[in-house]
């Protein structure tokens, strides 16, 4: 049953994925996720499921590797510095082609940095982030309600894809409140003959590892999880393209970075600048198809983001390099604001860059 | 004619790549009969360390997964709070277990999480080349304590039975060795009821197995096994440290 309520971001993914059909939920308390393991905490007991304080993010996420080898839909989260700590098993995961949901709310770093949002997480979530070849599928809500929508499709993409996936969020997603329409129950049901369940004398044994000691092997195994990853680019590459059709200068940000730049974008219109905003929802698979359609017909890019600039790099491949692409930032938990957007697509006009 | 020993069906028929003279071969056995002997093996998971039994995925024949170096407990954690009905294991050696895995060994124990840890020690890293381990006897020489385990510079070794034992969480921890005919039959014993108390929802049940390793230890096999005896055993007493169950039953 759908209802609309008031929620916080971090409570709202806790909801939905319970919806989702999780049942098992391992974390570490961080800030700024620490709601989302609360509401775990509470309400997993509540309906016969699972929930654990672990003793470590190297821990949690290595129980997160347990429950998916059995089939069942799992999940950790944790903010920026607990995400490097999962990486060992996120790796591990992806080696063994495990489905899992792991929530990243980000905050400023390196090192133990601040508790205030960031995205300077991008590259560690869109390039693999542990040891190896691999990718997980991201997805970067922009709302409390696609904290919610995109919980549920994170968990039908990891099973569908039998990868990792994870959504990147940031501090502000996760405090900030908003309605939100729960969606509906709904139990992806995907057949799991792989799983260790036992095999109750009835068939061979099932091995979940990551281990090829034979080069051939290992090399067999990356090449066809990369036709996978390809097939994946080809069709699960996901944007919102804002006022796009006749834009002469293109903003490319996700997250609360998009809603700022939205703002802007509206500012700049009324200026009689024609600015559009290409924001992908999918930050690996990258919307590059978007990114390339537009160089053709945009004079530049601007790339806003709380990082030193990260997901620019992205834009830049491509783009082909075709187009000036300026760069639009704030760090360490500072936000840009819709004025500095609108002063860095002026300079654009202006031909700096 | 009667069949007097046969291969437990819990192992499959894949040829184990262990050293001659290794003690790996005793313990898979045990363990695998500890399971046939339970009628479990249909729904038994074992997990698998990174170490020298890191392809025991191979040689159990019930389902197995592969854990990440010292994050078996976890892993099984995992397996069991998804799983209650199955029978949960994990095979670590003592690099795995009781160096990079300690917390996720303490906490495991803590919780009393109802799975069953098999724990072989034989006071050295063998599958990287014989290394110095976390349970390394002081003076031991090894690759990467050449002049002889320093414990001025390298500390002591950790007894693991000792310290887990002084835990509230734990159901049953008891020290076993296979270095000889008396002390396999009482490992094997020891495992099966490690095995036994899971089913009976009894709780976390770890058996730490002395063992040898010829080739790093650089011995031969019944040397090696003179070893155990005359520098493991005193250093790591063998016996039962703790056993709530039957602690309990004394007292009512």
């Amino acid at each position: 049953m759908s209802e609309k309520v008031l929620m916080k971001g971090n409570e709202a993914i806790a909801e939905a994925a319970i919806r989702a059909g999780c049942r098992h939920y391992f974390g570490y308390p961080i800030t700024p996720q620490t709601e989302l393991a609360a509401y775990m905490a509470k309400r997993m007991p509540k309906i016969g499921g699972c929930f654990l304080q672990a003793e470590s993010e190297v821990a949690a996420i290595n129980m997160v590797y347990g429950v998916s080898s059995t089939g069942k839909r799992v999940m950790t989260s944790s903010s920026s510095p607990g995400v490097s700590l999962k990486q060992e098993g996120i790796s591990y995961i992806a080696g063994a082609d495990l489905p899992a949901l792991i929530v990243n709310v980000q905050r400023g770093g390196p090192g133990l940095g601040g508790i205030q949002p960031s995205q300077s997480d991008y590259f560690q979530a869109t390039k693999g982030g542990g040891h190896g070849d691999y990718h997980l599928i991201v997805l970067t809500p922009a709302s409390v309600q696609e904290m919610a929508d995109m919980t549920a499709l994170a968990f039908d993409l990891a099973d569908k894809y039998r990868m990792p996936s994870m959504l990147l969020a940031d501090g502000t997603m996760g405090q900030m409140m908003e309605p939100v329409l729960l969606p509906e129950e709904h139990i992806n049901a995907v057949e799991k003959p792989w799983a260790v369940t036992g095999t109750g004398m009835k068939r061979e044994h099932n091995i979940i590892n990551s281990l090829y000691l034979v080069p051939e092997e290992l090399e067999k195994k990356n090449i066809e999880r990369f036709e996978r990853y390809k097939l994946i680019e080809e069709t699960e590459a996901r944007y919102e393209a804002f006022m796009m059709e006749d834009a002469e200068y293109c903003i490319v940000a996700f997250g609360i970075a998009a809603r700022i730049s939205k703002n802007a974008v509206v500012a700049l219109r009324q200026m009689g600048i024609k600015a559009g905003l290409i924001r992908p929802i999918t930050v690996w698979p990258f919307p590059k198809k978007a990114i390339a359609d537009a160089a053709d017909k945009v004079k530049a890019f601007v790339s806003v983001e709380l990082s030193m600039g990260q997901m620019i790099e992205d834009i830049k491949l491509a783009s082909g390099c075709r187009k000036p692409v300026a760069l639009c930032n704030r760090v360490g938990g500072m936000i840009p604001s819709p004025e500095e957007v609108i002063e860095c697509v002026k300079n654009m006009q202006g031909g700096n860059n | 004619m009667a069949v007097v020993f046969e291969k437990p069906k819990s192992l499959t028929d894949a040829e184990l790549h262990y050293c001659p003279g290794c003690t790996h071969g005793i313990i898979h056995r045990l363990v695998a009969e500890a399971i046939d002997a339970l009628g479990v093996e249909g729904k038994t998971i074992g997990v698998a360390p990174v170490g020298c039994a890191v392809m025991a995925y191979n040689y159990f024949s019930c389902d197995m997964v592969e854990a990440a170096h010292g994050r078996a407990p976890a892993v099984a954690t995992g397996l069991k709070r998804s799983l209650p009905e199955n029978v949960i294991f994990t095979y670590q050696g003592d690099g795995d277990l009781a160096s990079i895995g300690m917390a996720e060994t303490v906490h495991a124990a803590t919780r009393n999480e109802n799975i069953t840890v098999i724990f072989v020690n034989n006071a050295i890293y063998g599958m990287t080349g014989g290394q110095m381990a976390p349970t390394s006897l002081p003076g031991q020489v090894t690759q990467t304590s050449p002049y002889g385990r320093d414990i001025a510079t390298a500390g002591y070794p950790v007894r693991v039975s000792e310290m887990l034992s002084m835990l509230d969480g734990p159901e049953y921890i008891a020290r076993v060795a296979v270095n000889n005919v008396k002390n396999v039959r009482n490992a094997k014993k020891c495992i099966e009821k490690a095995f036994r108390n899971q089913i009976e929802n009894k709780g976390f049940s770890l058996i730490e197995v002395v063992s040898s390793c010829p080739t790093n230890w650089g011995m031969t096999p019944g040397k090696a096994l003179e070893w155990i005896e005359e520098n493991m055993i005193p250093y790591y007493p063998l016996g039962v440290y703790k056993d709530r169950s039957a602690k309990e039953e004394e007292k009512a």
